[in-house]
């Protein structure tokens, strides 16, 4: 049993930082595993180079995993990291300057070679010329303790030794944050179930890195930090991708609507893919198509068929996919699109995180072409964002686009699991029957007389007897669908395309404002994965005083009906996104709000301190009423 | 009332022998459609002398022979003016977007294997802006119908050349005459693995009707092309093979199990492989070709499509090849089917969400 001392904290931010070919994400992954099976709450922050290895050793080569978790609500990956875990110079390097002053640092001096160290333009190490000398530094020969913790291992290379470096590296921070590691272990013998000795090596030193961290007296001290208070229930950890493949699956459940997916590779979205191409027990069809055209182009057709269709992709092949989103719109059959956004224009950047494709989510087709539009706030919200897409697509007989992005896909949280049974009903009516009479008082039917409601047209699909009909892009006439160049017609149809659209307002929550005194005048008010970043911010600003109320929008078309009204009611209204202002474009146009624009497209989240400093500053542009009684 | 989808995504993989409409409804014992049943109310727009009259009029003259269902048939189409196809017919369809039909109707084969699905396009739709969608139909083996309509020109668009159109061709975009080597759709579609491969006429009602025939027999991808004249901007391109001196002599029938002729001239096989058409009285008989569109090598077939020539001296027509392979939409359902064992239930779904690693948090509700 170990006699050092154990700390208590509330909260801890690190950040695993090594070569791409090092296991960071792994790593990391594993980490945090471990830490919600402790419950913790936590969020993370992947963040890799879109080369699979880049020139070894270099900073464009450097993949990092950063993990907050408390024993508290956490919102964000947090700002800055308290420990680093640098695998080598580039690792150290890259990352050495998000780190606050006192920080630790956890190095790997056995890639602190000369060699590697100018590969990043350092002329001695830092380690050793006092340059790091305000954080608290841990050397450690990590591939080296590593490989002799495995010297019975004979069968081995060293290289391959060396590969375990990542797991020590796993179990000196489970002891150190005192995480049980029994998850890991048996992730690993699933892993290599048909190498024992590759599993056993691994396993070696997985605990070898924890007896490091429990016999060496450079690490004095321990620390634990307790469960966070959450609601009962069961949970899981979840990142987006996979939340928002479980919401597809359980929402065409619910639907009674055999799930197809028709999708191209493409990052960050490809995961959305893997998960759904291996749950053919569900009666998942999946189908990797020839391209993203085809890919939505197959999700329309099983969709003309009955079926729930579904496309996946990122940005570029949005702008693929807009003619058949196009055709979609004027067929009037639902489609699900999910767009999981990453920096653009162009191929961009492919790993990280941006919200750009809002507006070509809006308006990028031909034509007044409206579609519905949600985005998901949060990891575990894309799970609720999905049925709630599939809702609106069925129900109005939709595409829906889904705009989701880097951070939400990869980033992580716990979940609390709904109930399937629990699910919104959205069960679907096809039509059976014709549903008027010509005009000899033969029935007939015809595929576009809407339902007065929700102004859907029926859904009527192949092997229904009575009901042959065809669709087109070509503009129809209102109600019975055939070829119209009609003028007026086509005003008329481009009108109730729109009101149907318009009409999903009626159907959605009214815009939530949180405001606990109810006496704020500055609003913020965010779309999609900045809610972590703006409510960890709006945390800290109201801490340090300031009167400032929150909101955040899930539906970006149509708009909660009581988004103008909410708007008017506040003196200044902050928008932060990462774009160059989108849905601030989106606001003034619609509403005559003079919205204040804040945006950042570094490819990463916001850091909550930033937006709590523009929080604070427009607050105390208004006066020192605008500041809570700062005496208790 | 919620109504279940008439699919049931787990239906065994077809056997063997299936064809390209089993698992499609049929009409009852003693009932039968006729042409008109399968003519729609919309008035055919087409050019006067088009050549898809007669395409159309075969294919709904055709169509009541398959004895299925009407609701159970949908033709897709792109854009073109042969994709208007579908509007004239009275079954479901769609018109869709240009090139795209072949990816559309994928994912409606493949998620109702109660339909029989045809496609409807033509050169520009299927050779140009969809090239990407039809080989790759025709490698997955989707059972799907295909009918590309080939007349050598852009005709809705007015007039530019397409990519069958020939070397040299004057079009209102080539005013010097085309630069493009043309694709031969037939040699294409036998490079990207087609199981199934025809080559037909529009004027020629008979054989147009045996080609689809047998092209609804076969389970799988089955590309069929029709010539097909426009008479407003390409007028005549096929005469030679309507006139019915000049068709003796030119047009190599593709009957199985018989020699490929035309007129006094045979094909042959040389000593690399390759075909020629020589006159019959020079061949040597051990070497003359004998059609057998059911080899597993695609080499002789594809040999038989490069015998084409711009002049239409000699053109194979009839059925190059028709073997049998897995089709794509047979092995999804089948995967999928396979992984199923019962009805999904609600607590099927509550365990993957819950995935492997789930931990609880005070008293969790319902336990």
């Amino acid at each position: 049993m170990s006699t050092k001392l154990v700390q208590k904290l509330d909260r801890v931010v690190i950040r695993f930082a090594g070569d791409s070919g090092d296991g960071m994400q792994l790593t990391g992954d594993r980490f945090t595993s471990q830490t919600a099976l402790l419950g913790n709450d936590l969020s993370t922050l992947p963040n890799f180079p879109a080369e699979i290895r880049a020139p070894q050793g270099t900073l464009p080569g450097v993949s990092s995993f950063q993990l907050h978790f408390a024993d508290h609500n956490v919102l964000t990956p947090g700002d800055a990291p308290d420990v680093l875990v640098a695998m080598n110079p580039a690792a150290l390097k890259a990352n050495l300057r998000d780190l606050p002053r006192g920080a630790t640092i956890i190095v790997n001096t056995d890639e602190f070679t000369k060699r590697n160290l100018s590969k990043v333009g350092y002329a001695e190490s830092p380690v050793d010329d006092g340059s790091l000398e305000s954080y608290h530094v841990h050397p450690v020969a990590l591939t080296s303790i590593a490989v002799e913790a495995l010297a019975s291992f004979t069968d081995l290379t060293r290289k391959e030794k060396e590969r375990a470096k990542n797991m020590f590296a796993l179990g000196l921070l489970s002891w150190l944050y005192t995480r049980p590691m029994d998850g890991t272990e048996a992730f690993l013998k699933a892993k290599f179930a048909d190498k024992p000795v590759i599993l056993e090596a691994n396993l070696a030193a997985l605990r070898a890195g924890f007896n490091y961290g429990e016999t060496t007296e450079d690490f004095a001290v321990s620390y634990e930090v307790a469960p966070a208070s959450m609601a009962a229930g069961t949970y899981r950890n979840v990142t987006g991708n996979v939340a928002l493949s479980l919401g597809l699956v359980a929402a065409a459940h619910r639907a009674h609507l055999p799930l197809f997916l028709g999708s191209y590779p493409i990052t960050p979205a490809s995961d959305i893919l893997h998960t759904l191409a291996g749950l053919k027990r569900y009666g998942v069809a999946t189908m990797q198509a020839e391209d993203e055209i085809a890919g939505v182009g197959a999700a329309l057709g099983a969709s003309f068929g009955g079926a729930l269709g579904v496309t996946t992709t990122s940005g570029p092949g949005l702008a693929l996919k807009a003619e058949t989103i196009g055709l979609a719109v004027s067929l009037e059959l639902p489609l699900i699109v999910c767009d999981i956004q990453r920096g653009g224009p162009s191929t961009g950047l492919p790993t990280k995180t941006e919200q750009a494709d809002l507006l070509q989510a809006l308006f990028g087709r031909n034509g007044e072409s409206p579609v519905a539009v949600v985005a998901p706030s949060t990891p575990a919200d894309c799970f609720d964002i999905a049925v709630e897409a599939v809702r609106i697509a069925t129900t109005y007989r939709t595409p829906v686009i889904v705009l989701s992005d880097g951070y939400l896909a990869n980033g992580s949280e716990p979940w609390r699991l709904p109930r399937t049974a629990e699910l919104p009903d959205i069960s679907v009516e096809f039509a059976t029957e014709p549903n008027a009479t010509d005009d000899k008082g033969e029935p007939v039917f015809h595929p576009y007389l809407r339902d007065p409601e929700t102004l859907a047209r029926p859904w009527a699909i192949p092997g229904t007897p009575g009901l042959e009909h065809r669709v087109g892009g070509i503009e129809k006439a209102d109600i019975t669908g055939n070829i119209s160049y009609d003028p007026d017609n086509h005003d008329h149809m481009t009108r109730l395309r729109q009101a149907k659209i318009d009409g999903i307002a009626d159907t959605i929550a009214p815009l939530e404002v949180d405001d606990p005194a109810g006496d704020a005048d500055v609003l913020v008010l965010g779309w999609g994965s900045t809610f972590g970043p703006i409510s960890a911010a709006v945390r800290l600003a109201r801490n340090a005083g300031a009167r400032v109320a929150q909101a955040h929008l899930r539906h970006l078309n149509p708009f909660p009906a009581n988004t103008g009204e909410v708007l008017r009611r506040y003196e200044r209204v902050i928008v932060p996104e990462m774009n160059l202002g989108q849905l601030a474009l989106l606001l003034r146009a619609r509403y005559l709000v003079d919205i204040e624009s804040h945006t950042s497209v570094r490819g990463l989240p916001f850091q909550a301190g930033e937006l709590a400093d523009v929080i604070a500053t427009a607050v105390a542009s208004l006066g020192d009423a605008h500041l809570k009684e700062t005496a208790q | 009332m919620t109504t279940d989808l008439p699919v049931d995504l787990g239906m065994p993989l077809s056997s063997p022998g299936a064809t390209g409409t089993t698992g499609v409804p049929r009409l009852a014992d003693g009932t039968a459609l006729t042409k008109k049943d399968f003519t729609s109310d919309q008035e055919v727009r087409w050019c006067p002398g088009c050549g898809d009259y007669a395409i159309l009029a075969a294919v709904q003259g055709f169509l009541p022979e398959l004895g299925l269902k009407r609701e159970n048939i949908v033709f897709v189409s792109g854009i073109g003016c042969s994709s208007r196809f579908p509007y004239y017919l009275d079954t479901y369809g769609m018109h869709s977007i240009h090139g795209r039909a072949p990816a559309i109707a994928t994912g409606l084969a493949a998620t109702r294997e109660d339909l029989s699905v045809w496609v409807v396009t033509g050169d520009g739709d299927a050779l140009s802006i969809g090239g990407n969608h039809l080989i790759h139909a025709l490698r997955r083996n989707v059972n799907l119908k295909i009918l590309l309509f080939n007349n050598e020109i852009y005709g809705l668009t007015k007039g530019q050349y397409s990519p069958t159109s020939h070397v040299g061709q004057v079009t209102k975009s080539t005013p010097l005459g085309s630069l493009d080597t043309p694709f031969n759709p037939v040699s294409l579609a036998l490079g990207a693995e087609a199981s199934f491969v025809a080559r037909t006429m529009d004027s020629d009602r008979q054989h147009l009707t045996s080609v689809l025939r047998a092209a609804a027999e076969h389970r799988g991808s089955a590309l069929v092309e029709i010539y097909q004249n426009c008479p407003i901007f390409n007028d005549g391109v096929f005469d030679v093979l309507k006139d019915r001196t000049e068709a003796a002599a030119r047009i190599l029938h593709l009957t199985d199990g018989e020699e490929v002729s035309a007129g006094d001239n045979v094909v042959v096989r040389d000593d690399s492989g390759s075909l020629a058409v020589v006159p019959r009285a020079d061949a040597d008989p051990a070497r003359i070709m004998r059609h057998d569109a059911s080899a597993q090598d695609p080499s002789a077939a594809f040999a038989l499509s490069r015998l084409d020539s711009p002049d239409l001296g000699h053109v194979p027509m009839g059925v190059f090849r028709n073997v049998q392979r897995p089709t794509y939409d047979d092995a999804l359902r089948e995967q999928i089917s396979s992984a199923r064992t019962n009805e999904i239930t609600d607590a099927d779904i509550d365990a993957l969400l819950a995935g492997r690693d789930t931990w609880t948090v005070g008293t969790p509700a319902g336990s």
